[in-house]
């Protein structure tokens, strides 16, 4: 039972979900962790990229490149509109736009009205032929004993691929003297007005990087569960984010991918765990195969507690730059 | 330089000692500028000009509206009323940021020190015109290193003139309160302003650094040609190192004129005295130390 909940954990842990995940942390890294943006309503994000491949090839034929080219300017322009009139104010404006605007994308998405274009509540599927047809992994068993198949060899490469792009891009930006500027408007924004820097200019440029990785992780979704259903993009999916990105370490070049890779690691092999040990009649009810979510769900935030309280930092964190008080 | 001697020289000898007196050649003029704070009128200037190349000291108790002022002028705030002009460019509604590119850069009486930065990053971002603060141009080292090397070379020139160099690499949030305004100024220096108007430059400084720095503000007047406007309580700094002295009182002017006869001014000392935390201007002793919140 042991090695099989270990090839569990691993075959999630290095899955095109936490690749899509990490993606998500990436974006919110550019945010949050450099510039101190509090975009609550990442998943927001991650909807309009996978529903731009997905109505741009099911609903209206178009070819794969133009869906995720849609979902990239969709994520433009909802970076702008979210960030045109709160960028100017107090901090926690723009994090309650952003979970608001969210929630009104997905309620949009599964209104019984946009059905023609967003299928509603039922999604949409059928769009992710072009990705598959790509594939250059012959049929096959792949990488032992974890036995993945061609297509999440595929997935894979395109997820992680994109995430090591992305985050070879913010560490390049982030040496740069555009990289302190931003950190700058992180620890205090007035000292960077005051040096003749355009505060409102750079945040709105992470908002929109941050906003259009965050897009390519929900395309990246999209492809590799081949579906697309509003209630997939609920507001737990950006804390999912915010906790990867937490535990791997904030404003750190490589935390949001170490975090998503021991978040999923963790999440698969508490789930194969009570699954498994339920199974074999090991736990009482409560517990049981019903609970699995929860339970699971339970330990990730006690976890978290935990992690909260003896490395803040997270996992690549640097502690003393954690203890300096920001202003 | 004469800024020792009481009695004025230079451009300023033949202007009057009176409110809102015009002076020969202004880089900065404020007219009818207000501002209230509900019921307080914080600022309620009429007339000042503040003349080029010459150090400048504002003085007057707690609450008299000089750090206000500074944020009306540099874009941090705006007013009710009025307008104002640098280099005869009109002011208003000009955001902070570019306030600070034309040239007018300020410091906060409550330092802004970028604490999860090293000192020498804290400089580097002062520099303007930066070629790699474009997004694209960041992606290309080669665009940006030989002028980031040169902005090094500047911050460290700096660095090493406020005794600083040291602590270069250190984080800025592990630096004390005066080593925080001294990385202020010398931050602010890195704009390369025609004017830098400095708020407390001195509070909670060591008096043998004060003496130091007392050099270099004269240094950024004689040597590089800069004007300076400067808040600070204690009169010993005001009238060692100004060339003229601007005392508010609730908001207004009250007076004007070089330190040799601003400190007899019956208004300035009715100002203080009646004041309930003000200082008298007369020398002291007691340094003014300390930051008021
Ligand atoms: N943001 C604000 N909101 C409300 N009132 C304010 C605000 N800023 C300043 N004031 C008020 O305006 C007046 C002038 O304040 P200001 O900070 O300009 O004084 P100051 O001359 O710099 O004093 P100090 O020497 O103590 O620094 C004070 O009465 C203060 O209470
Ligand atoms: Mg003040």
């Amino acid at each position: 039972m042991g090695t099989g909940i270990l090839i569990d954990a691993i075959r999630t842990a290095i899955g095109p979900t936490a690749a899509a995940y990490a993606l998500l942390a990436v974006g919110l890294n550019m945010h949050f962790g450099y510039t101190g943006l509090l975009n609550f309503g990442q998943v927001g994000f991650m909807l309009v990229g996978a529903y731009g491949v997905a109505i741009t090839v099911a609903t209206f034929g178009g070819p794969l490149w133009l869906g995720v080219i849609v979902g990239v300017l969709g994520a433009v322009v909802l970076a702008l509109i979210l960030g045109i009139p709160t960028l100017r104010l107090r901090a926690d404006y723009l994090a309650i736009t952003t979970i608001a605007a969210a929630e009104i994308l997905r309620f949009l998405t599964r209104n019984s009205g946009s059905e023609p274009v967003t299928g509603g509540v039922f999604g949409l599927r059928q769009f992710s032929g072009d990705f598959y047809a790509l594939n250059p992994y012959p049929p096959g068993s792949y990488l032992g004993v974890l036995g993945l198949s061609q297509n999440r060899m595929w997935q894979m490469t395109v997820g992680w691929g994109l995430v090591f792009l992305f985050t070879l891009l913010l560490w390049a930006l982030m040496r740069s003297p555009w990289g302190r500027i931003i950190r700058s408007i992180r620890e205090d924004e007035d000292a960077a007005r005051s040096l003749g820097k355009n505060v409102f200019f750079y945040k709105m440029q992470s908002l929109v990087l941050g906003g259009v990785i965050g897009a390519i992780g929900g395309a990246v979704f999209a492809l590799t569960l081949q579906t697309v259903q509003p209630d997939t993009f609920l507001p737990q999916v950006t804390f999912f984010a915010f906790a990867i990105l937490i535990l791997g370490g904030t404003a750190t070049t490589i935390g949001p991918i170490v975090g998503a890779v021991t978040f999923w690691f963790i999440i698969a092999g508490l789930q194969s765990t009570l699954r498994r040990s339920s199974d074999a009649g090991l736990l009482p009810d409560f517990f049981g195969s019903q609970a699995v979510g929860a339970t699971t769900l339970t330990f990730v935030g006690l976890l978290l507690m935990l992690l909260m309280i003896f490395r803040p930092q997270g996992l690549f964190g640097d502690k003393r730059e954690m203890q300096l008080d920001v202003k | 330089m004469s800024s020792d001697a009481p009695a004025p020289t230079g451009p300023l000898a033949d202007v009057a000692p009176e409110p809102g007196v015009a002076k020969p050649d202004p880089i900065l003029v404020i007219d009818g500028v207000k501002r209230s704070f509900g019921g307080i009128t914080a600022v309620n200037v009429d007339h000042l000009e503040i003349q080029r190349g010459m150090i400048t000291g504002l003085i007057g108790p707690n609450g008299a509206g000089k750090t206000t002022l500074f944020n009306l002028m540099t874009g941090f705030d705006t007013p009710d009323q009025g307008s104002w002009s640098f280099n005869d460019r009109s002011m208003s509604g000009v955001p902070s940021y570019k306030a600070a590119r034309l040239g007018m850069v300020r410091t906060f009486q409550l330092t802004k020190a970028l604490s999860r930065m090293t000192v020498l990053e804290n400089m580097q971002l002062g520099a303007v015109g930066q070629s790699g603060e474009h997004f694209l141009a960041a992606l290309i080292p080669p665009l940006w290193r030989k002028q980031e090397e040169e902005i090094t070379r500047r911050a460290d020139e700096l660095l090493a003139r406020f005794k600083m160099d040291h602590m270069r690499d250190d984080h800025a949030g592990t630096l004390s309160g005066g080593q925080r305004k001294l990385l202020e100024m010398a931050r602010a220096l890195m704009v390369e302003p025609e004017l830098v108007m400095l708020d407390e430059p001195m509070a909670g400084v060591n008096p043998a650094l004060t003496q130091s720095l007392l050099g270099h503000v004269k240094g950024l007047r004689d040597d590089e040609g800069r004007t300076v406007v400067f808040v600070e309580h204690d009169m010993d700094v005001v009238f060692d190192i100004s060339d003229w002295v601007v005392c508010m009182a609730e908001g207004a002017i009250i007076a004007e004129g070089p330190p040799s006869v601003i400190g007899s001014n019956p208004a300035v000392v009715e100002a203080y005295l009646g004041a309930t935390h003000g200082q008298a201007p007369e020398r002291r002793k007691k340094r003014a130390g300390g930051e008021p919140a």
